[in-house]
C-alpha cells in the first residue's frame, strides 16, 4: 500500500499546505514522489521515533497536520508514550503511519511483526484507528479522513497489487463493509488478512455454509452498530486479523457481543502463540497462526458442528 | 483576600513565596526543583518572552519539560495576571486544571508535561512550526540536568542542531540533584555543556540565579540564524531556604509547620 500511500498524499498535500511527512529514515523506493515534489515539507527525521513525534506534537499544535511514517513496531512501540503524551493528551491531528502490519515483514523475523498495534492504539482516547484491508481501501480511507480532528494511527499492509474481491475501495469512518451475506456464520476480517476471510466464505459456501463477511477498517471508531447487526444475525462469528488476539479487533468484536448481550459465539482467529524465534513467509506465518483460508474453513466448521 | 493587581511584584521572590505557601497549602513536595528554577522562570516571564496574551498565536512559546517544578510557573503566570487568585489557591483540588504538573487545558500553559524528556522534541517542532511559518516567535524549553539522561532529549538535540533551529533556546536548570541522588553518583552528566556543544549547539555556561545575566544572556543570542542556544544555568537546589539547599529530601518532601515558618523569613516576606 506504499505507493497508494504515498500517491494519495502528494494529491492531499497538493491541496493543502498543511500536510507534512516525517519518517524514521524508512520508505526508500516508496516516499520519493512526495520528497521530490514537496522537499519543504518533507523530513527525513533519522533513526529517531519518539522525536519524530514529540516534533509532530510541536507542529500539529502550530496547525500543520503532520504524518510520521516507519514500520508498525518501530511506528506505534517505540514512541507509545509520545504519543499518549502528545497528540493524544493535546486532541491534536498527527497521523503515526506504520508500514507492514501483521506479518508482512515476514523473513525479516520477530522484531519486525506487527502485532499489538490496533490494541495500544485502540485504547487511546480520542484516536482514530484506520486499518485498510487493500490499496484501494487506503486511498479511499485517506482522501475521507486525512483531515479527521484528533490524532490518528494508519496501519499499512505492503502489497500494493492486492485487492480484496468485492471491497471495491469502500470506506466509511465508523462503517464496516460487507462483501458477503449469509446466515450461517460471519467472518469478521481487518488488514490484508481478509482476503483469507474472503476464500474462506467461498470454501464454506461450496459446502452449503452461508457466511457474511465484513471487513472493518474503521477499528476506531468502531462500527458497533454494524457489527451489532451480524452478531445478533448468526450463532457463529470467526474475527480474522493478523494481530494478537488480546486486544485488537477479536477483543473488540467480543466486548460489542458482550455489551449488547448478543448470543453470538465469538471465535478469535489471530496469534495466541507467544514468539518462538520462527519465521517465515507471510502465507507460513498465516498458516502457522490458523489465519489461512483452510484454517478459516476448519475452525469455522468445528464451531459449526459443535452446536 | 485578593491581591491587587498593582501589589503583585515581580520579583523571583514573590515566586518563592508562592511556592512555599501553595506547597504548604497543599501539602505536596517538589518545593526543591521548584525554587531551583525560581530565577529562570523570572527572567523569563517578566523579562524575556513576548506574550501579549496567553492566547495570542504569536507569543513566544515556553515548555516546562521538568513539570514537577510546574509551581514556579503558576506563579508567574498569576503574578503577571494571567492566572486567578482562585485559580491559583484551586492548586492540587479536587478538578482543577493545575495539578502537579502542568496541563496545556489551562490557558498559559503550551504544552502538558511531567514525562521527563518529552518537552525538547516538542519544542523542536514548535521551532519547526515556526521556521516554517515564516514566524518571528521563539521557543523556550527548561529541562532539567537529570532529563538529559533521557535518550529523546539527545534525539531532538540532533535534530535541532542538524536543521539549525536558531529560534529555539533550551535551558537546562543544572543543580546537580535528581529524585535519588547526586546526578555525578547516580549518572554523570559532566561535561554536560562539552557535551550539548559537541552536538553541535550553542552554550552558554551561566548563573541560573542572576536574573539580570540571565535577561543579558538570552537578549545577545540570535534567534534568527545560526545553532540553537542552550543556557547551561547553575543552580543551587531548593535555592533561598537555608535547610533545604542542596538537599535531596526536600525533592518530595513537604513542610511541616515550624519549617514553613522559617522558609517564609528567609525568603523575606
Amino acid at each position: 500500500m506504499r505507493r497508494s500511500f504515498v500517491r494519495t498524499l502528494v494529491e492531499l498535500a497538493a491541496a493543502d499546505p498543511r500536510l507534512l511527512l516525517l519518517t524514521g529514515d524508512l520508505g526508500y523506493n516508496a516516499l520519493e514522489p512526495f520528497m521530490e515534489r514537496f522537499p519543504d515539507r518533507f523530513f527525513n527525521v533519522g533513526v529517531a521515533e519518539q522525536n519524530m513525534v514529540g516534533m509532530a506534537t510541536g507542529l500539529a499544535d502550530a496547525g500543520f497536520i503532520p504524518f510520521c511514517y516507519s514500520i508498525v513496531t518501530f511506528a506505534s512501540l517505540r514512541p507509545y508514550e509520545f504519543i499518549r503524551n502528545g497528540p493524544v493528551l493535546h486532541r491534536l491531528p498527527v497521523r503515526i503511519v506504520g508500514i507492514g502490519g501483521g506479518f508482512d515483514y515476514g523473513p525479516q523475523g520477530t522484531t519486525h511483526h506487527g502485532l499489538e498495534d490496533l490494541a495500544v492504539m485502540r485504547v487511546q482516547p480520542g484516536m482514530t484507528v484506520i486499518a485498510p484491508a487493500d490499496h484501494e481501501q487506503l486511498a479511499c480511507a485517506l482522501r475521507s479522513a486525512w483531515d479527521f480532528p484528533g490524532p490518528m494511527y494508519i496501519r499499512l499492509g505492503k502489497d500494493d497489487t492486492l485487492t480484496i474481491p468485492g471491497l471495491e475501495g469502500r470506506f466509511e469512518l465508523g462503517r464496516a463493509q460487507r462483501l458477503r451475506d449469509g446466515a450461517d456464520c460471519a467472518l469478521i476480517a481487518t488488514g490484508p488478512v481478509a482476503v483469507e476471510a474472503v476464500g474462506a466464505a467461498d470454501d464454506l459456501a461450496a459446502r452449503g455454509i452461508r457466511a457474511t463477511v465484513l471487513v472493518i477498517a474503521s477499528i476506531q471508531p468502531a462500527p458497533v452498530d454494524d457489527l451489532a447487526g451480524v452478531l445478533a444475525s448468526v450463532p457463529v462469528a470467526l474475527t480474522v486479523e493478523a494481530h494478537y488476539v488480546v486486544g485488537g479487533l477479536g477483543s473488540l468484536v467480543a466486548e460489542i457481543a458482550a455489551e449488547r448481550a448478543l448470543g453470538c459465539r465469538v471465535l478469535r482467529c489471530g496469534v495466541r502463540q507467544p514468539p518462538d524465534g520462527r519465521s517465515g513467509s507471510q502465507a507460513y506465518m498465516h498458516r502457522t497462526h490458523g489465519l489461512s483460508r483452510e484454517a478459516l474453513v476448519e475452525t469455522a466448521l468445528r464451531a459449526l458442528s459443535a452446536g | 483576600m485578593t491581591e491587587p493587581m498593582e501589589a503583585r511584584a515581580l520579583t523571583p521572590a514573590r515566586i518563592r513565596q508562592i511556592i512555599l505557601e501553595q506547597s504548604k497549602r497543599a501539602g505536596v513536595g517538589h518545593i526543591g526543583s521548584a525554587l531551583s528554577i525560581a530565577d529562570i522562570v523570572a527572567a523569563l516571564y517578566f523579562h524575556v518572552l513576548r506574550i501579549g496574551d496567553v492566547r495570542e498565536p504569536e507569543r513566544d512559546r515556553f515548555i516546562l519539560s521538568k513539570g514537577h517544578a510546574v509551581l514556579a510557573l503558576y506563579a508567574a503566570l498569576f503574578l503577571r495576571d494571567w492566572l486567578s487568585e482562585d485559580a491559583l489557591n484551586s492548586y492540587c483540588g479536587d478538578g482543577s486544571l493545575l495539578g502537579v504538573h502542568p496541563e496545556h487545558a489551562l490557558p498559559g500553559i503550551d504544552f502538558s508535561t511531567g514525562s521527563l524528556g518529552q518537552g525538547l522534541p516538542m519544542g523542536v517542532g514548535s521551532a519547526l512550526a515556526a521556521r516554517l511559518q515564516r514566524s518571528a516567535r521563539r521557543v523556550f524549553v527548561l529541562v532539567s540536568d537529570a532529563e538529559c539522561n533521557e535518550g529523546a532529549l539527545w534525539e531532538a538535540v540532533m535534530f535541532a542542531a542538524h536543521h539549525r533551529l536558531a529560534n529555539l533556546t533550551a535551558i537546562v536548570d543544572l543543580n546537580g540533584q535528581q529524585a535519588l541522588g547526586y546526578t555525578d553518583q547516580v549518572l554523570s552528566l559532566t561535561p554536560l555543556a562539552a557535551r550539548w556543544r559537541a552536538f553541535g549547539w550553542d552554550v552558554h555556561e551561566v548563573d541560573g540565579h542572576d536574573v539580570a545575566g540571565l535577561t543579558r544572556t538570552i537578549g545577545s543570542l540570535d534567534t534568527r540564524g545560526g545553532p540553537p542556544h542552550v543556557l547551561v544555568a547553575r543552580t543551587v537546589f531548593g535555592k533561598g531556604v537555608s535547610y533545604m539547599e542542596r538537599q535531596l529530601k526536600w525533592h518530595y518532601w513537604p513542610m511541616s509547620d515550624e519549617e514553613y515558618r522559617q522558609a517564609m523569613a528567609e525568603i523575606g516576606s
